[in-house]
């Protein structure tokens, strides 16, 4: 088909899209649902504009001797915005817990804890880690399979197509709309928008693998592939709901009960597994061995470690409903595979550890690769502390503590924070083409910054959840309660103060990294360009 | 027999023993005489093709 066609055949869908959005937005029953069609609205009008003024234009040919890196670039600046954003936002609620009159009265509804919570959740998991995700897969398959993305400009839709479902997540929150399926907040038509841009990422790189150059399919793009296909899986699954209308937000899970919470927590659990796992460590297994300057440590390892991984991961979501309505079998099964899971981790933590064999020395000189290896501590810690947590006994401790999030902020911002901030200053200069990195110091100070945040926030977080435990389970000599709810929350105080100023060093330390990257591409020396054409081979 | 006690009896059964075999025949593909040589090439694949992809091959076509 010539761009001629496709663009009047785009012209008429974006027509379309206008008018069903206005009239969408004029009907609506809610505010979330008009600001999200008025949304919708500005943005197809804005597209059917920019393609008629294109249409009939000379169209300039996709190079395909070059990679696609102009939306990996974007990538990379949406993640360190949306860093940015996430980490502000967490530690406003922070402080929110512990000074309960940062929730202002002329804020009510709006910016609340419960409303800025899954915003928080959201703006760090899905806006940064997935734009991280995306535009390192992008990166990665196009360098292992020697060959430009696949898609022509698909690879911006998917990019815009991520921003513009992060906005309506971030904006429906906000609003109240909501489905209260932590991690899976967004309603209806943002789930369903979410999954026609999935779909496109798949494709791009699929299609990218299926035209690669190289006749093996390097270990990341099996990461990364997996993290694609699953979390298109469970994303459809656990959103299975009928709108209540057509005009409005509010939708009903077609799963009730029990089986609605399992399938919750099975989507849930395998985000965490798919998402913020396998993705990530389709980033280590490309990243780190490029900053080391080595290949991986063991191939083998890295073959049977994403195997394992895949195997054993599905089954670990029950353990999150220890003591609930489900069945005792289910919730063992999913202790037994997370306790499993802890081999596969740590397979995959000492692969790439041991790639600096022989190069330990470059940590005491490259701190980008300090921060990649301390992303993989925290991996091997919160994958031995998540499998203990698992065990029923210690979630009857654990279990609606503060000792979970201190456990999610391990993994969160020690394994995914740290190891896309290596990516981040591994990919800027190769991007911009620079010579090197605006400033090694400011990589080591936010590398200390972080590290210090983080050991603040798990450590108060430890004492406070275990605290709490303990004292939510205590009895007197006549078997009473000996504690209030009340009584835990004054006593977890100073630990809430702790962790609000863990946060303030993480986030401080974020912004240095946005600085210094910023310098890299304003102020740091081009890189002398090779000037020599492709041979014609 | 009801759905759910089918499915559940296959699922313990034939398709557990399948999925197990399949990932013992993983591990025994990865460790397969030979696979060191592939294995070399393929981590070291990525110290390759780092500017521009690799030149379309017109003899393949």
């Amino acid at each position: 088909m010539n761009t001629g066609t496709s663009n009047y055949i785009k012209l008429v869908v974006l027509a379309l899209a206008t008018l069903f959005t206005m009239i969408a937005a004029s009907y609506a029953r809610d505010l979330a649902y008009q600001v999200h069609m008025i949304i919708f609205m500005i943005v197809a009008a804005g597209l059917f504009l920019t393609t008629l003024r294109a249409t009939d234009e000379p169209v300039k040919p996709i190079p395909t001797n070059e990679y696609f890196d102009s939306v990996v670039r974007a990538g990379v600046i949406a993640t360190a915005f949306w860093g940015v954003v996430g980490f502000l936002v967490g530690v406003v609620i922070a402080f929110q817990l512990a000074f309960p009159q940062l929730n202002f009265e002329w804020t009510q509804g709006y910016g609340n804890f419960g409303r800025l919570r899954p915003l928080h959740t959201s703006a760090v998991i899905f806006a940064f880690g997935g734009n991280a995700l995306i535009a390192s897969s992008f990166y990665i398959v196009q360098r292992t399979s020697a060959a430009r993305l696949w898609g022509g400009n698909l690879g911006w839709f998917v990019f815009w197509g991520y921003q513009l479902f992060i906005v309506l997540a971030a904006t429906g929150y906000l609003l109240g709309g909501t489905q209260s399926k932590e991690y899976a907040e967004p309603e209806w038509y943002v789930d369903i928008w979410l999954t026609i841009v999935w779909v496109a990422f798949l494709a791009c790189f699929l299609g990218t693998i299926i035209r690669r150059k190289e006749p093996h399919i390097y270990v990341a793009n099996w990461f990364l592939l997996s993290f694609i296909v699953t979390v298109a899986m469970l994303h459809i699954v656990n959103n299975i709901s009928i709108p209540v209308s057509i005009w409005g937000s509010k939708s009903v899970q077609v799963f009730s009960g029990v089986q609605d919470a399992m399938v919750q927590w099975w989507y849930g659990h395998n985000a965490v597994g798919f998402f913020l796992t396998a993705g990530f460590l389709g980033m280590m297994y490309y990243f780190v061995p490029k900053q080391a300057e080595r290949p991986v440590f063991s191939y083998k390892l890295s073959i049977i470690h994403f195997w394992a991984l895949i195997f054993l991961y599905i089954w670990a979501g029950p353990h999150h409903l220890h003591y609930t309505a489900l069945p005792d079998w289910a919730s063992t099964l999913g202790m037994v595979f997370s306790i499993i899971l802890w081999m596969p981790s740590w397979g995959g933590m000492i692969n790439g550890l041991m790639t600096l064999q022989g190069a330990w020395d470059k940590l005491r000189t490259d701190p980008v690769l300090r921060m990649m290896v301390t992303s993989l501590a925290f991996y091997g810690m919160s994958t031995f502390e998540g499998p203990m947590m698992s065990i029923r006994s210690v979630n009857s401790l654990s279990h609606y503590t503060d000792w979970t999030i201190g456990h999610v902020h391990s993994g969160a911002l020690g394994w995914n924070g740290l190891i896309t901030f290596g990516a981040l200053y591994y990919l800027v200069p190769v991007l911009w083409k620079r010579e090197r990195l605006y400033s090694l110091s400011l990589v080591s100070w936010h590398f200390w910054l972080a590290t210090i945040g983080i050991v603040l926030y798990a450590a108060s977080m430890w004492v406070t959840g275990i605290m709490e435990g303990l004292m939510w389970r205590e009895v007197d000599a006549n078997g009473f309660l000996v504690n209030s709810f009340a009584d835990t929350v004054s006593a977890k105080f100073p630990m809430y103060v702790v962790r609000g100023l863990g946060g303030v060093l993480f986030l401080a330390g974020s912004i240095i990294m946005c600085y210094n990257l910023w310098m890299t591409v304003r102020a740091a020396p081009a890189k002398a360009s090779l000037g020599t054409a492709v041979p014609a081979e | 027999m009801e759905t759910y006690s089918l499915l559940r009896e296959f699922a313990d059964s034939w398709m557990l023993l399948v999925l197990f075999c399949i990932f013992v025949g993983i591990w025994f593909w990865v460790i397969r005489p030979g696979s060191s040589a592939a294995h070399d090439e393929a981590k070291n694949m990525i110290f390759r093709n780092d500017d521009r992809p690799a030149p379309r091959e017109e003899a393949e076509k």
